[in-house]
């Protein structure tokens, strides 16, 4: 892939704009509010379009259009099964208490709710979590520019978490948010040209669905297996992901998906970040209708890729890598220019995502960590300090972790295992938090650790096909004992959270106020208009899902 | 008050938008091949044209609107 002096000039002024901004917001950060909380003052839109830009990093562009390529449409399930119910959740009944119990982070809500060593144990595996998760994107990021564009991988990582600390330093957490924002249309701007031109070059609909046919028959699946997102689900053999139906709404959709988006501080941050309690509902809601038409511009292409572009163009060293099917993608169908806009919106959304991973970790570190145990009575000049260094400190060592994944692939692996056994019990442990007022603090603690550890022997007692010979028992891919053991371990974590919270004392019904639901009065939404009502909008988002979902059937 | 996101991001996309609409105006039609012969820059910058607008157009009538604090 070559560019020419159009591409170079977009990239460049893209660079000019987001160091621009940052230095722009620099007199807006006076105090340690406005830093990691954006002073709480951000409109709606704002915070629901980084809502899902902070969550749009490398994993999505690439990896959807990769598994586009793979599995066909039925990768939608991440949006439309995956993602906007657990965003309508959290929106209509969680955000309530997220924002109106002042807490600054959501480890700081375990505190509030249950005690110190539960929000001890949520912050600093989250912590750690979020700095290995932006050096990966890094690292990926900085691979993918040198095989496409013969960058040098130590200068990609180099600049771009140069670029990222700068902007953060100057203008923080609203900083990170307006990048957001600008690389939520920048994708938009860039891909959106791919999708029509690739599906019109494949013959629409109807003719990507006939190109399709074969490459699912050569599969050895039915013919509508690439175009048909719930019809081959019958059994984990008829569908590409080896996945039965139960296996995807419990374990992606409910699992998974509520554990992700209505815990993970990341993005629940910019939630937090809006100007009033409607807003920050409004938030995951109005962030849901991108999101729904979001497979459109990312995984389209890669069905496209794989319908239209010979077999043996996804081989690499001999062997079959599905990731390069956007670049593949651009390569074949964007002239100089758009090809500029292109790599812009993907360099953005690199950037951004390890941006959302620094701002999250310089809150968590600061607010979670080092005010709670290391120096709890410091000014607020100091936690403005201490917000600056945690910045730096974290962005070094996300670039760290970015050459630890570069030289130990199969360590990065293996840590990714660990970080999924920490997160699938999490939404028990929230969802009877913030509805059962008598779960008890040590209820929660012992449920997560027993949740996590029924993750890890799930894992070592089941496998995946060959592997599986000696094991309890044999799933039919990987995705099915990942969806399998965020069921277990969930499940764990609850039926332990209430065992445990019934044999220890409740606490007093007065403290808990403001952080559990049938304590908590109802929020009244008189004098707001119908079209700014959460309840309202919840309902418009999950009417169009369904409907996506019918209609791709 | 902080700075208004649509002034960044409106001179962002008017930026673009201009730089893609002129490329795709005065440079070689020949490249155009590889999208099916479709002037997808004259198409994109436009888009973005309009959308920086848009966005300008809101701060301009924001700050007629509302007094300052």
């Amino acid at each position: 892939m070559t560019l020419h002096g159009i591409d170079y000039a977009i990239i460049a002024i893209y660079f000019v704009f987001v160091l621009g901004i940052g230095a722009a917001l620099k007199r807006f950060m006076k105090t340690s509010l406005d830093f990691f909380e954006s002073g709480r003052s951000l409109a709606a839109w704002i915070t629901g379009l980084a809502f899902i830009s902070a969550n749009l990093g490398a994993q999505e562009v690439i990896g959807m259009a990769a598994s586009g390529a793979k599995y066909g449409i039925m990768t939608s399930h991440f949006y439309w099964v995956g993602a906007i119910p657990a965003m309508i959740f959290v929106g209509v009944f969680m955000m309530p208490f997220y924002y109106g119990s002042r807490a600054h982070s959501v480890p700081e809500y375990l505190r509030l709710r249950f005690d110190e060593k539960t929000r001890a144990l949520n912050a600093i595996s989250f912590a750690i979590m979020t700095l290995f998760s932006s050096g990966i994107s890094m690292y990926v990021m900085g691979r993918l520019f040198q095989l496409l564009l013969g960058w040098d991988i130590n200068v990609s990582i180099v600049v771009s978490a140069a670029v990222v600390l700068v902007y953060i330093l100057l203008g923080g957490l609203t900083s990170s948010i307006y990048n957001e924002v600008v690389q939520f249309f920048l994708i938009v701007f860039g891909f959106l040209p791919l999708a029509v031109v690739g599906i019109m070059a494949a013959g629409g609909w109807t003719g990507l669905q006939e190109r399709l046919g074969p490459v699912a028959t050569n599969a050895g699946f039915a013919a509508g297996a690439w175009t048909q997102s719930w019809q081959h689900m019958g059994s984990p053999q008829a569908n590409p992901m080896g996945v039965e139906w139960f296996g995807m709404a419990m374990g992606l959709g409910f699992v998974l998906s509520f554990g992700y988006w209505c815990t993970d501080f990341l993005v629940i941050q910019r939630a937090m970040a809006a100007k009033s309690m409607n807003a920050a509902r409004r938030t995951p809601l109005l962030a849901a209708i991108p999101k729904m038409f979001f497979p459109f511009l990312v995984i389209l292409p890669g069905m496209i890729a794989i319908a239209l572009l010979p077999a043996g163009a996804f081989v690499f060293n001999g062997k079959t890598d599905y990731n390069m099917a956007m670049p593949l993608m651009l390569q074949k169908f964007y002239p100089p220019g758009l090809l500029g806009l292109g790599l812009t919106a993907l360099l953005a959304s690199f950037m951004s995502g390890m941006a959302g991973n620094v701002t999250a970790f310089n809150t968590v570190w600061t607010y979670d960590i080092y005010k709670a145990y290391l120096h709890p009575n410091a000014g607020e000049a100091d936690y403005m300090r201490m917000g600056r260094i945690a910045t730096v400190v974290g962005t070094l060592a996300s670039i760290a972790t970015a050459y630890v994944a570069m030289m130990f692939g199969n360590i990065m692996d293996l840590l990714q295992l660990v970080f999924s056994f920490i997160n699938a019990p999490l939404f028990a442990t929230f969802l009877l938090g913030m509805f059962w007022a008598r779960a008890t603090a040590n209820g929660a603690f012992w449920g997560l650790i027993s949740g996590t550890l029924a993750a890890a022997t799930h894992y070592g007692l089941t496998g995946v096909g060959a592997e599986a010979a000696s094991r309890l028992h044999m799933y039919p891919s990987d995705m099915a004992q990942n969806f399998w053991g965020a069921i277990w371990a969930w499940s764990t974590c609850f039926v332990v959270t209430i065992v445990v919270s019934l044999v220890t004392r409740p606490r007093d019904g007065a403290d808990l106020k403001g952080l559990v639901y049938s304590l908590t009065p109802r929020i009244t939404e008189e004098g707001i208009a119908w079209y700014r009502r959460p309840a309202v909008l919840a309902i418009v988002v999950g009417v169009l899902t369904v409907g996506l979902n019918v209609y791709f059937w | 008050m902080s700075l208004d996101l649509r002034l960044p991001l409106g001179l962002l996309f008017a930026v673009l938008g201009l730089l893609l609409t002129a490329y795709g105006l005065l440079g070689n039609a020949a490249v155009y091949a590889v999208s099916l012969g479709i002037n997808v820059n004259l198409w994109a910058g436009l888009g973005m044209l309009a959308f920086g607008a848009l966005m300008l157009a809101g701060v301009w009538l924001g700050t007629k609107g509302t007094k300052p604090e």
